[in-house]
């Protein structure tokens, strides 16, 4: 079997990278920084104790975008934006996040991200493989109208049932924050205070906060929270497993310019006001395609996987219709072995038709036609703080 | 006699049949393996052709053969629990066991000094 153990210069290095080789992480190279894997627990604990307590991740590599009104007035960057956003950007209330996406003009997915009003600016947080391209992309469509600043700042997930108690002991107003809210904090005493932004969501499918806060102060407030018995450090790898049994997409993987919000299962994101007969309808990059998809369906959708037997169906993996199709009908965008659901999982593409909750095809995996069944997603019911 | 092999699996000579599986050195780079798919009995493996697969949460890897022969038991409590692999990889998590076809092949493998110096 193939081990690689070869260490790759040049990556950049996250503000907790020391604590990361501290912890013993395994380090591995992702969009171009070096990121930890897994730690001396192993993905499957850290995955386990996620769900059962709290798991603290690094995902400073992550993009971090301020929007900010030339004029002062926040309504001109939320009307900018939705140049960009089919959201409802105007709609968003102070100190609340929503969940967008960045379209082409023919209708793809360029990015998926959080958009949050902190007041007087917006903050977007955007995949790491992406930000340099959504970076451009923003500075292009509101430079305009709006300052756009890439800000180098660290981003600590706290994910799990433990996290509100874990963080609510450090930043106290975090028990207070609903699903989605999105506060100004300040961490840190005295001269060591400094302004972090704390939102209560992430990408786990559990209760949890994100906390971007500058560099200098993340280290301190990282090993404060470690300092928790109910905190473990989680990797990459956890992170990827959790968020593939909570049905989310990884753009790149499951969604990405080749594939349309209707298709992806991800329209819920566009509402109303930006579809047909909405006051503010498209007037965002591929609406003509996007909203047609929305009104009328799409030739294929995203759906849950669950193979019948143990052997994991990992993305690429063929799907056809029975044992001896010569064609296949769809594809495994992404797949693995579940942890908390102790069987595996996978998402993937299929026609309309093939796509319901049920419905049984087969898998090629090394020459072998599995059986799978078309799964709902999530594969487990998602455990946020609504109310 | 032990054997290693530089793609990170061992072999148990016990008079023409040889007990293999990976090695420790693997096993803790994998991870927390969850599903194992081993050879049939009877199956003609041919050195350095994949043999075997193991799978942790993220990717799946597959085993080589060391050498050529043909596959005369495998291990069924690995397939059942495949964390015993990752657990005691060379030992109770061995793989599979081979009827060595050329034991001439064995010179080309390494002993247990010199696979511990190839992985340090």
């Amino acid at each position: 079997m193939s081990v690689d153990t070869a260490a790759v210069p040049s990556l950049r290095e996250t503000p907790l990278h020391g604590l990361h080789r501290d912890a013993g992480a395994r380090m591995v190279p992702f969009a171009g920084y070096a990121m930890p894997l897994q730690y001396p627990l192993g993905l499957l604990k850290e995955h386990l104790h996620t769900r059962q307590a709290a798991g603290l991740f690094d995902v400073s590599h992550m993009g971090q975008i301020a929007v900010r009104p030339r004029s002062g007035a926040m309504a001109d960057a939320a009307r900018a934006l939705e140049t960009v956003l089919p959201v409802d950007v105007l709609g968003l209330a102070p100190g609340r996040q929503r969940y967008g996406l960045l379209t082409s003009q023919a209708g793809g997915i360029l990015d998926d991200l959080m958009l949050a009003h902190l007041g007087d600016h917006y903050l977007l947080v955007v995949n790491a493989a992406n930000k340099a391209s959504d970076l451009a992309h923003l500075l292009d469509a509101v430079g305009q109208d709006c300052e756009v600043e890439a800000l180098d700042r660290a981003l600590i997930a706290l994910q799990g049932p433990g996290a509100e108690a874990a963080l609510a002991r450090l930043v106290p107003e975090a028990g207070a924050m609903r699903f989605m809210d999105a506060r100004r904090v300040t961490v840190g005493d005295g001269e060591a205070a400094r302004e972090a932004v704390v939102v209560r969501s992430g990408y786990t499918g559990e209760d949890g906060f994100e906390i971007a806060l500058p560099a200098d102060a993340a280290v301190a407030f990282t090993r404060a929270l470690l300092a928790d018995a109910g905190v473990r450090p989680a990797g990459l790898g956890a992170r990827d497993s959790l968020r593939l049994e909570a049905g989310l997409c990884l753009h790149g993987s499951d969604i990405d310019p080749g594939t349309t919000p209707a298709e992806a299962g991800l329209a819920w994101a566009i509402p109303k006001v930006r579809r047909r007969g909405g006051a503010r309808e498209g007037g965002f990059p591929g609406a003509a395609r996007i909203l047609q998809e929305i009104a009328e369906g799409p030739a294929r959708l995203r759906v849950g996987l669950r193979p019948e037997g143990r052997t994991p169906v990992r993305a690429g993996a063929a799907l056809f219709p029975d044992e001896a199709a010569a064609e296949p009908v769809g594809a495994v965008t992404s797949g693995g072995f579940g942890p908390s659901l102790e069987a595996p999982v996978a998402m993937g593409y299929l026609p309309a038709a093939l796509a319901v909750p049920g419905t049984r095809l087969f898998a090629e995996v090394r020459g072998q036609r599995l059986p799978v069944a078309v799964a709902g997603l999530p594969f487990r019911p998602a455990g946020f703080k609504r109310t | 006699m032990l054997k290693y092999t530089d793609e990170h699996e061992w072999l148990r000579l016990d008079g023409e049949v040889a007990t293999v599986g990976i090695t420790d050195h693997a096993a803790e780079q994998l991870g927390d393996l969850v599903f194992v798919e081993l050879p049939k009995v009877g199956a003609r493996l041919t050195r350095g052709a994949a043999a075997a697969v193991v799978e942790s949460v993220k990717a799946a890897s597959d085993v080589y053969a060391p050498l050529d022969g043909e596959v005369t038991e495998v291990n069924e409590a690995a397939v059942q629990d495949p964390a015993t692999i990752g657990t005691d990889p060379q030992g109770a998590g061995w793989l599979y066991r081979m009827r060595v076809a050329d034991a001439g092949q064995l010179d080309g493998l390494m002993d247990e000094a010199a696979y511990r110096a190839f992985v340090a």
